[in-house]
């Protein structure tokens, strides 16, 4: 089969099995949205922005499990799309971005709308090509699928350009089945002595704790996990990245540790002998004053980026390898050993347990005439039966979320953890329901993050997707105003929203419903009747109390053990 | 401590700067990188010398192997190698005294004057960096006019090797 560059990029996408870009045409890319239009097999989604077209491909492929496509022009398309790669980068989210480059005879000249893609997008992705020559096309799409989605996911940068896809030049095509890089072969399967070791330590241990994080969403271990958590009869806590991998309605879960986990998790993080981290890498957000970390704990650590391990922490039995696979291998291990952990220690360990989570760390004042937003995520949970998708901003709201919707089921948080990215949560809402048709799709804002990619609210209405959002409005960017009230002497500098829109005319301006809630009493009934409209996008916009702060706290530089305390909570 | 760290490298537009920005980006120091394609053209020979706490230097080496390109990497620091770089440097030589001298040292060193004009030599020279070092101090109050040495490379000895 002769084919055109063109041509083969959208037949090779096709035979790859993708269903679904995001993209926003140019110059760069015509001929291959030339390609587009002739065919019907793959749906593109016109975003309004490039930066929210690499968002939705995260969130489409965080609950799709494929890796998201994201096609965008030079230069400026680039540049744009940049903020939605590095942030699936932090986040190890499997991506393929394609990107137009002005033509091969003219790279380097400051040729109109050029710039050096693969210089910019070299420290916020995976790996990136340059394809200089049609014959290498396809096989360096296909390069690109399997790095993105093998070993630690990442996004990865295919730039193209534009003669490379020229209609007139046509080369054989047949689709790369496999392909194979001497120089990347992720591990899958963990040294098994190792595996062992860890059993043993995790045997002998009195106060045991399990770490684990969006490894394990990201390489779907979350049933092998909560198996080995069950049979242990151990606690469990998780990374932000991590919720859902084991329910969070579970006895033994203790909530998110870290900046604002639970006073439970946290101080059992503090406390324990054996600490086993698992797809988790001790960001700083977690772990606190380093030198103070676990101090009392040996560490075990299952990670498939050998990078990770012992990158700021130090750990005892490390275990490169895929999570499932480990954990796997060490259920049979447990099942084949006579030796079980002492039991007398492990019920003492979990009534120490009992007495912090006695503190009731996150409580809240339910009486406030004000709407709380803690309320209103309580409430949404309750609401959709804890199984809607949730995406978030960044921010307070983002951080109640995380507390408040409790995840009994992987893939259904999405949130940005690594770079924390506002604006991030309505493309990534819409890439979510772009996988998940069928599904409730909830967007947790706040009036600052949501206003970063307000626009995408027109292509929710183009291709009729039914988000619901849920704006938890304090007019303030909360979580600077948080930090400035601790550590500022209150002086808010620049953390006050002015000059709101009206988001209700907004959203209708759009197509969609907009809804105001300014009383707690309304909450329940607006957030049924949003559900009830399934075919509409709803608008929520939550009037809520402006001075409401995250609990708990660990400030930046303190250990786990010192905690800021909401003041509603039970001091002990 | 000082490590030298030698990758085999896909030869291929755009590994170089990988490597190189790897160090700038997390902050680790480079002395030198020396490179150069080997016997198969698809691969290109890469010594590196950094320095830093074990820890660091683990980290280093992990997060060049996680590099795509790279194929495989040794830290020869960890054991018995022969570490070489070569130096071209240019001194003044106007005077007969000041040439007897430059001569007598090139030699001793083991070096070579490869040309020569009535006001200067170049002399090339081989050796680990110490003894390059150890040269210019030698050289003492003679001008030198330019320096030119190519960062270290280095091999491991007995039948120890880095190939593919
Ligand atoms: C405002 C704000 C506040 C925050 N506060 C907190 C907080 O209080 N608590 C908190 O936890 N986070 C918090 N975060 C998030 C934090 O910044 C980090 O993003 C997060 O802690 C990292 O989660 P993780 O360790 O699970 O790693 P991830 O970033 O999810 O990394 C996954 C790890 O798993 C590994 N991995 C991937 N696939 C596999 C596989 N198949 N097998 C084995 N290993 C695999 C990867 O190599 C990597 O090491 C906050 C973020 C923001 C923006
Ligand atoms: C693109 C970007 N710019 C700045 C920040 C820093 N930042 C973190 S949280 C925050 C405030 C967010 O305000 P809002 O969306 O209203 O959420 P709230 O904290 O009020 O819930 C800011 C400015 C960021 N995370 N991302
Ligand atoms: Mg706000």
């Amino acid at each position: 089969m002769e084919l055109s560059g063109a041509e083969i990029l959208v037949q090779f996408l096709k035979d790859e099995g993708v269903e679904c870009v995001f993209g926003y045409p140019g110059g760069s890319v015509l001929h291959i949205y030339d390609e587009l239009y002739k065919q019907e097999d793959i749906k593109h989604i016109l975003v309004r922005h490039e930066q929210a077209a690499a968002h939705a491909a995260d969130g489409y492929a965080r609950t799709s499990g494929k890796a998201g496509v994201v096609l965008v022009t030079s230069g400026p398309g680039v540049t744009n799309a940049v903020t939605g790669i590095a942030t699936a980068y932090m986040d190890s989210i499997p991506m393929v971005a394609i990107t137009g480059q002005v033509p091969t005879a003219v790279i380097g000249s400051d040729a109109f709308q050029e710039v050096d893609t693969v210089g910019i997008t070299r420290p916020c992705s995976k790996h990136n090509f340059l394809v200089k020559d049609v014959r290498e096309l396809a096989v360096t799409l296909k390069k690109a699928f399997h790095l993105a989605t093998t070993g630690r996911p990442g996004p990865v940068v295919v730039d193209i350009p534009k003669d490379v896809t020229d209609p007139n030049v046509k080369v054989p095509y047949s689709y790369p089945e496999t392909v194979s890089m001497r120089s990347y072969n992720p591990k899958v399967r963990g040294n098994a002595r190792q595996i062992r070791r860890a059993v043993e330590l995790i045997l002998s241990a009195r106060r045991p704790v399990i770490y684990s994080g969006g490894g394990v969403i990201l390489g779907r271990a979350a049933s092998s996990l909560t198996e080995l958590t069950r049979l242990l009869n151990i606690p469990i806590t998780s990374t932000l990245m991590g919720l859902g991998g084991y329910p969070a309605t579970d006895r033994q879960f203790l909530g998110m540790l870290g900046m604002h986990g639970t006073y439970e998790a946290n101080m059992a993080m503090h406390e324990c002998d054996v600490l086993i981290a698992v797809g988790a890498r001790f960001d700083d957000r977690v772990t606190g004053k380093i030198e103070q970390f676990c101090p009392h704990a040996k560490i075990v650590h299952i990670d498939i980026d050998p990078a990770s391990i012992s990158k700021t922490v130090k750990v005892d039995v490390p275990i490169v390898g895929d999570v499932d696979s480990v954990l796997t291998e060490m259920l049979q291990f447990l099942r084949g050993t006579e030796s079980s952990m002492n039991q007398a220690e492990l019920q003492q360990w979990w009534e120490l347990i009992d007495t912090w989570r006695a503190t009731d760390c996150l409580a809240y004042d339910r009486d406030s005439e004000l709407i709380k937003p803690q309320f209103v995520v309580e409430k949404l949970w309750e609401i959709t039966g804890g199984g809607a998708f949730v995406s978030t901003d960044v921010g307070q709201h983002q951080m109640w979320a995380a507390q408040f919707y409790r995840f009994d089921n992987p893939s259904r948080f999405v949130t940005s953890g690594g770079l924390g990215t506002m604006g991030f949560g309505l493309p990534a809402a819409m890439g979510i329901q772009l996988a998940n048709p069928e599904s409730d799709v909830v967007c947790i804002t706040g009036e600052g993050s949501i206003q970063m990619c307000i626009q995408e609210l027109s292509t929710c209405f183009q291709y009729m997707l039914p988000l619901k959002i849920v704006n938890l409005n304090n007019r303030y960017l909360g979580m600077v105003r948080q930090w400035q009230e601790f550590f500022y002497g209150s002086r808010y500098s620049h953390s006050y929203m002015d000059a709101l829109p009206d988001f209700v005319k907004l959203a209708e301006s759009y197509g969609h419903v907009g809804v105001r809630i300014e009383n707690p009493a309304d909450v329940e009934d607006a957030l049924r009747d949003a559900f009830a409209l399934k075919e509409r996008l709803v608008f929520l916009d939550f009037i809520t109390d402006q001075t409401e702060n995250v609990y708990p706290m660990i400030a930046a530089g303190k250990a786990h053990h010192e905690m800021e305390m909401s003041p509603k909570s039970v001091l002990i | 401590m000082r490590h030298i760290i030698s990758l085999l490298i896909e030869n291929e537009a755009g590994a170089l700067s990988r490597v190189a920005g790897l160090f700038s980006a997390r902050g680790y120091n480079i002395e030198s990188l020396s490179v150069a394609p080997t016997e198969d053209a698809s691969l290109s020979r890469m010594t590196l010398v950094t320095r830093g706490s074990e820890e660091i230097v683990e980290q280093i080496t992990k997060q060049l192997n996680k590099l795509v390109d790279v194929v495989k990497l040794l830290d020869l620091t960890e054991g018995a190698h022969i570490e070489r770089e070569m130096m071209l440097i240019k001194v003044q030589a106007s005077d007969s005294s000041g040439r007897d001298e430059v001569k007598r040292l090139a030699d001793i060193f083991r070096g070579n004057i490869i040309d020569v004009s009535n006001t200067s030599y170049v002399v090339e020279l081989t050796g680990d960096s110490c003894k390059l070092d150890a040269f210019i101090r030698a050289l003492g109050d003679t001008p030198i006019l330019e320096t030119v040495r190519c960062g270290s490379m280095g091999i491991p000895r007995g039948e120890k090797s880095l190939h593919v």
